[in-house]
């Protein structure tokens, strides 16, 4: 008999202080049944690599409020990968205009979800990336 | 994408000090996949040699914090520190957040340590069921000192006291007087107390307190440890524990008191090992995880021997009234068992 869940890594990136959006994914997340980790602010990209690691989560969710993303997700997703977590699904959301979109995805990001996005559909987009079989 | 490894190869790497593979077996571990228990038992004759240390206390009293100060000032001693820290699941969606991490940035890019969330997954207690394992699988991998939070809870975890060699009960002031009660309880497994915040108010009153509950109490040697009852006590279980509870002030946000609570560690460490008590710790610690064991494989064996619909009639007929729960269990034992009173050897 095996129990598995969901496990799903958030984490604040940089010295953004927004963690609203951060806690409401948190709370819906572990409303549909998944563990959700929380690291907190402030969390530089080897921090988040690292956790991810030792947690083995299935998914980190990136929240990036500061206009930072830019910067800061290459970095995130070159140090899973060092850290051999090249499978784990990379979401991102926050303050993220429509015109960086396309160069986060290329990057390896999966999906990235803004203001105002409805947590269900969050929720069904990792369902539904976990259960294809590249995942 | 990474092919599932089998678990010789995966014992191989955690023993080789892989922490993607230790990462990876503890969620077997944790997940209880029909691998986990193979892999347990290949690595038991490696387990033992980690100093197991229990951190429990009230909501909010700076067990995370605690942890995470402890754990570097053990790294400054050249110490190895594995983590497992404890939070609760929901009851209704069965997902949790577990948030201890975020007081234990300190130790990030540590290669010395290794911090693993887990979930209670409906366990009560203050551990996971699986909790246990997830600690076998960090002492055989090395860890020299394994720090194991339980879920924030006031009220008397024998849980953990089975499980740690040595447990650290965390109280803070302004919890209110109404909980003394339940520190009564928590106290019988406290082998070292600390007072965290103490640069709160009210810090001196708790410390007072405690000290007065402590020597009011005659506490019994290993007290909240056994009750497995799978074998008789031995007489000088019941004989006064020699070991004299500390009350250690702290504040662990800024690493004040933290020397002290390590050289309780290590004063108790020693006690356990001049009076032999270790031994009886480690083996009432067997004693209950096997009774637990065999309880839950027994349970598991007697339901599959019954149809779900026997089950069901008997719960119907209990509800009737047409049988008391007692009569129905001896029946349901009888039928599985065939004498009802044990099962064939
Ligand atoms: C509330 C708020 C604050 C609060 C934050 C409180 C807190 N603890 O979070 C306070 C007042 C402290 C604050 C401060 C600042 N703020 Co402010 N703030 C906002 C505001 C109004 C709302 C943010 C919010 O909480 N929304 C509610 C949550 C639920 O929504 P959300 O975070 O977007 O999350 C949703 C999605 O994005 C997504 N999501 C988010 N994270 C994640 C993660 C994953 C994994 C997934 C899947 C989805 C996901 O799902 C959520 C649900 O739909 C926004 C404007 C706006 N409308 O967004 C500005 C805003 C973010 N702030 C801004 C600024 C500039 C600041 C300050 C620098 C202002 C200053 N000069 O002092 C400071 C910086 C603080 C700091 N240390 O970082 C700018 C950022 C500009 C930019 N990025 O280019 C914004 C956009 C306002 C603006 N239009 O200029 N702020
Ligand atoms: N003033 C003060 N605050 C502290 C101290 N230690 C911890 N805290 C704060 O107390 C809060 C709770 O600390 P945690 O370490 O998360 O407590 P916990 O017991 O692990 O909490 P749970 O796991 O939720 O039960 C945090 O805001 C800490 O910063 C201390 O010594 N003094
Ligand atoms: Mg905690």
């Amino acid at each position: 008999m095996t129990d598995e869940k969901i496990r799903v890594l958030i984490a604040k990136p940089g010295l953004d202080g927004h963690d609203r959006g951060a806690k409401v994914i948190a709370r819906a997340l572990r409303d549909a049944g998944m563990e959700v980790i929380y690291t907190g602010l402030r969390q530089t990209p080897e921090m988040i690599a690292e956790a991810a690691l030792q947690e083995d989560v299935h998914v980190v969710g990136l929240s990036i409020l500061s206009g930072a993303h830019m910067a800061l997700i290459p970095r995130i997703l070159e140090q899973l990968r060092a850290a051999g977590m090249d499978d784990v699904l990379v979401l991102v959301g926050g303050i993220i205009p429509d015109d960086d979109i396309p160069a986060l995805r290329e990057q390896g990001v999966s999906a990235v979800f803004g203001p105002g996005t409805n947590t269900d559909n969050i929720v069904r987009f990792i369902r539904t990336a976990l259960a294809a079989p590249s995942a | 994408m990474t092919p599932v490894r089998a678990p010789a190869d995966l014992i191989a790497a955690v023993l080789g000090g892989d922490r993607r593979a230790l990462a990876r077996l503890i969620t077997r571990v944790e997940n209880r996949a029909p691998d986990a228990l193979e892999a347990l038992a290949r690595l038991h004759p490696h387990t033992g040699q980690a100093a197991i240390i229990g951190v429990t206390g009230a909501p909010g009293t700076g067990k995370s914090t605690l942890v995470n100060a402890l754990a570097l000032a053990l790294r400054q001693r050249g110490q190895t520190v594995g983590i497992v820290a404890v939070d609760p699941t929901s009851p209704f969606s069965g997902g949790a957040v577990l948030g201890d991490r975020v007081r234990m940035t300190d130790l990030a890019g540590d290669g010395g340590v290794f911090i693993r969330s887990m979930a209670s997954r409906g366990s009560l207690g203050g551990l996971a069921a699986a909790t246990g394992d997830v600690v076998r699988v960090l002492d055989a991998a090395g860890f020299a000192i394994v720090l194991v939070e339980t879920v924030g809870a006031g009220q008397s975890e024998v849980d953990i006291a089975r499980m740690a060699h040595t447990t650290v009960v965390v109280d803070a002031p302004g919890l209110g007087d109404d909980v003394q009660a339940i520190k009564a309880g928590i106290l019988e497994i406290a082998d070292i107390l600390v007072v965290n915040k103490t640069d709160r108010p009210g810090a001196q009153n708790t410390v007072r307190a405690l000290r007065a509950m402590l020597e009011l109490g005659h506490r019994l040697r290993n007290a909240g440890h056994h009750g497995a009852g799978l074998l008789p006590a031995p007489l000088e279980a019941l004989a006064v524990d020699s070991w004299t509870v500390p009350v250690i002030e702290t504040i662990a946000t800024e690493h004040t008191g933290i020397a002290d609570v390590l050289a309780a560690l290590d004063r108790h460490r020693a006690h356990l090992h001049g009076t032999g008590e270790i031994a009886d710790r480690e083996r009432q610690r067997v004693e209950a995880e096997l009774l637990a064991r065999l309880r839950e494989a027994l349970l598991a064996r007697l339901l599959a021997a019954h149809d779900p619909a026997t089950l069901a009639e008997t719960v119907r007929r209990v509800v009737a009234r047409e049988l008391d729960p007692a009569s129905a269990v001896q029946a349901l034992v009888a039928a599985a068992c065939g004498d009802g009173s044990a099962p064939p050897a």
